[in-house]
């Protein structure tokens, strides 16, 4: 069977995950990787398969869970953005030490120019910390192709294999010739037990191991067919994932220039080594942070080979584009229209009648009476109440972050000291923080804004729905000190005295606004 | 053949079905497509554009370069003046004359005509009229794909293969409203085409 399809880089992703047989996919959302798992949901071979395809709690919780699959023989899917990685970083470096059974692949995906992020990071590091290969698919096709094949490395070589992409290869559609689902594994378990109870017997063993692969995944770097070498002329272009694409638009197919792409991780050290000795310069390009262009320099390079972000040649930040790395290879950019000095920025807002407005509305207008208090806020759609006409919040840093902080900022003596946090984000990694406040009796007063749903990345299931409340009470906090309200306009003057009792309460309270996200209410309403 | 296109918006105003239909055209007539979109953050009554890339040969970069886009089509005036860098010079724009004013400092209409009047190739009418005569708000988008069809190198009966395609699993009514909204941008383009 061949077939054409015009897939997203997410949904190619996800359909060779499908194709190559998997069991599960585990996930928390975040853009530009939450299409892979909303793809698998829907896709009638996984139904009928019975893949477990429902979202996590958190990154971390997803990450274990598809190692306990890898245990009983099964292939599994991980999914997350950059960040994501931070949260499942314990589980995941710790599965290069105990190795896998049946395959896993774990998807990162990067948003160099931080479309929708908090930061830039780059999710090969984590590959190279933990010793295990990173593949990054230059094109949708090869997206497809390179699940599978990630699959079968992870079971050859008995490590977690790491799938990297940027937000342009997540969110860009091509067409993709798919190819027979191969079938799923049979539940088998590990050969190697003891590598599985990582006590320091057992693990310094094992961690020699692991290191004693690395030669060969790199010679598996060297022989793959998705990384290539055209040798010819003495200016070299070295190509990560996507960047080759920008290279190969700004050069002619008669271009002497000597280019190795790079689909595959560890770098291939001998062809790297024949490459240096072969060109007089070479140019990485690649998407994110100079990984490649680091390793090849370090801090001894003075020779001035080695061209790349650290150089200047490409910007230090952002995402690259194929003007960019036009520049960088020589090419002049055909741009006749000036930007129009017309044009304003468009910054994203709340939406009109999202409760969250309510919830910032009557909170600025309690906290207008302490003008020391603080609020630290947390990461969703509620975040854009930073911005006019609210300046609502002081903070947003990582998931879970608004308890924990307005807990160590009243420990520190700030009062009042406000969280405000989404519903899904709470029971991502807020959830423990409020049993760090309850246990220290810590002065806080917490707003967790619950619109029934991961509104911001698009919709999602949110974890704790319909338990908020007992999740707070099963925590700790005083009954009499867990407070559900409506937010709408009719209802301000009662919210308004709740949240101001509940800031002169000498303790841990918490507010719990709920109303549905106005998305997901319209998207219902269209359905029916 | 080869065509570079800028979608443009603001986040909500459903510029991906304009993609879907162009990207669907041309798979049914086997050429290679790209089309990079932005999701997230951005959807949120922000700006919204999409990188729509349609050609014979194979196509390398997901992301249009300064200068060599074929046509901007915007579903708002000032979100097509955001893109017009990566115009090239003999490069249409195809654009709904109707602000969508979300922003206290959104510029007055007379600087944004005055920039499109400098522009050599532009159609520009009030799509969301045409709209309101074929189907209300809903059909924007196929209006201005029908006036867009009078520059994109496509049969416009290939456009309407392909509108049937997308929305043909909502019933033969939502195709019939969809196709007759495109031919009514595609009747009140022609009449707006300057250059
Ligand atoms: C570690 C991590 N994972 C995922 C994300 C992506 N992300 C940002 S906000 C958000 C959802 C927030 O949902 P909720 O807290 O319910 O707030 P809402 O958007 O619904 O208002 C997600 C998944 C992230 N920024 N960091």
């Amino acid at each position: 069977m061949t077939d054409k399809l015009l897939l997203l880089g997410d949904q190619a992703i996800a359909l060779g995950a499908v194709h190559a047989g998997i069991s599960g996919v585990y996930a928390y959302p975040g853009t530009p990787s939450t299409e892979i798992t909303e793809y698998i949901q829907e896709n009638p071979l996984a139904r009928e398969r019975g893949v477990r395809s429902d979202w996590c709690t958190n990154e971390k919780t997803a990450m274990e869970a598809a190692l306990g699959m890898s245990y009983v023989g099964k292939r599994s899917l991980v999914c997350m953005k950059h960040v994501g990685m931070n949260v499942a970083a314990d589980a995941f470096v710790n599965s290069a030490m105990t190795g896998v059974n049946g395959g896993v692949v774990v998807v990162a995906a990067d948003d160099p120019s931080m479309h929708s992020s908090q930061n830039e990071q780059d999710s090969r590091f984590y590959g190279k910390f933990a010793f295990v290969p990173i593949l990054e698919p230059s094109s949708q096709q090869e997206a497809y192709e390179m699940v599978r094949y990630g699959f079968e490395l992870s079971e050859n070589i008995g490590l977690p294999v790491l799938m990297r992409i940027t937000t342009r290869m997540a969110h860009s559609r091509a067409v993709v010739t798919v190819t027979d689902p191969s079938d799923v594994n049979p539940v088998s378990f590990p050969k190697e037990t003891s590598n599985w109870i990582l006590l320091p017997v057992n693990a310094r063993r094992r961690y020699k191991e692991v290191l004693a692969a690395q030669q060969k995944l790199e010679e598996l770097s060297e022989t793959t067919k998705y990384n290539s070498y055209k040798k010819s002329g003495k200016k070299g272009v070295i190509a990560c994932g996507i960047g080759y694409n920008y290279v190969m638009e700004n050069i002619s197919s008669s271009d002497e220039r000597t280019v190795l792409k790079i689909s595959q991780y560890p770098l291939p050290v001998g062809i790297v080594r024949d490459m240096f000795d072969h060109c007089d310069e070479i140019l990485v390009v690649e998407d994110g942070q100079p990984f490649v262009e680091d390793q090849l320099r370090g801090i001894l390079d003075c020779t001035g080979k080695i061209k790349g972000r650290l150089s200047g040649d490409l910007p230090r930040v952002g995402e690259l584009t194929p003007d960019n790395v036009g520049a960088a290879l020589g090419t002049e950019n055909g741009m006749r229209y000036d930007t129009c000095c017309t044009v304003v920025p468009r910054p994203p807002a709340l939406c009109q009648g999202c409760g969250h407005r309510d919830v910032y509305e009557v909170l600025n207008l309690v906290l207008r009476e302490y003008p020391d208090h603080k609020v630290f806020s947390d990461i969703g759609c509620y975040t854009l109440g930073a911005l006019p006409p609210f300046r609502s919040i002081h903070t947003c840093v990582d998931m879970g972050a608004s308890i924990t902080m307005a807990k160590g900022a009243a420990d520190g003596g700030l009062f009042p000291s406000v969280a405000v946090i989404g519903d899904s984000t709470f029971t991502h990694s807020g959830m423990t923080g409020l049993l760090d406040a309850v246990n220290s009796g810590a002065n806080v007063t917490i707003i967790i804004s619950d619109n029934l749903t991961t509104a911001m990345t698009g919709g999602q299931d949110s974890a704790g729905t319909g338990r908020i409340e007992a999740i707070c009470l099963g925590v700790g906090v005083d009954p009499a000190h867990v407070r559900t309200v409506v937010p709408l306009p009719k209802n301000m003057e009662q919210i308004q005295q709740v949240i101001k009792e509940e800031i002169e309460y000498k303790g841990v309270s918490v507010i719990v606004p709920r109303r549905e996200c106005i998305q997901t209410l319209k998207r219902k309403a269209k359905k029916q | 053949m080869k065509k570079d296109i800028i979608l443009a918006g603001v986040g909500g105003q459903g510029i991906l079905s304009i993609a879907a239909i162009i990207g669907q055209a041309a798979l049914n007539q086997n050429l290679h497509i790209k089309q990079a979109e932005v999701h997230g953050m951005s959807q949120r009554g922000g700006d919204v554009q999409s990188n729509l890339r349609i050609c014979s040969e194979p196509i390398h970069s997901d992301l249009i370069s300064l200068g060599r886009a074929d046509a901007i089509i915007s579903l708002e005036p000032m979100e097509a003046l955001r893109y017009i860098p990566y115009l090239s010079p003999e490069g249409w724009i195809v654009v709904n004359s109707v602000p969508y004013i979300n922003i206290p400092n959104y510029p007055e209409i007379e600087r944004l005509d005055a920039e499109f009047a400098k522009m050599p190739h532009v159609i520009s009418f009030d799509v969301d009229a045409i709209a309101r005569e074929h189907g209300g708000v809903r059909t924007v988008n196929m209006v201005l794909l029908g006036a867009a069809s009078l520059i994109l190198d496509i049969e416009d009966t290939k456009l309407e293969e392909a509108i049937g395609d997308i929305f043909g699993r909502k019933g033969d009514k939502v195709v019939e409203m969809n196709v007759n909204a495109f031919r009514a941008g595609r009747e009140a383009g022609k009449k707006q085409m300057k250059g």
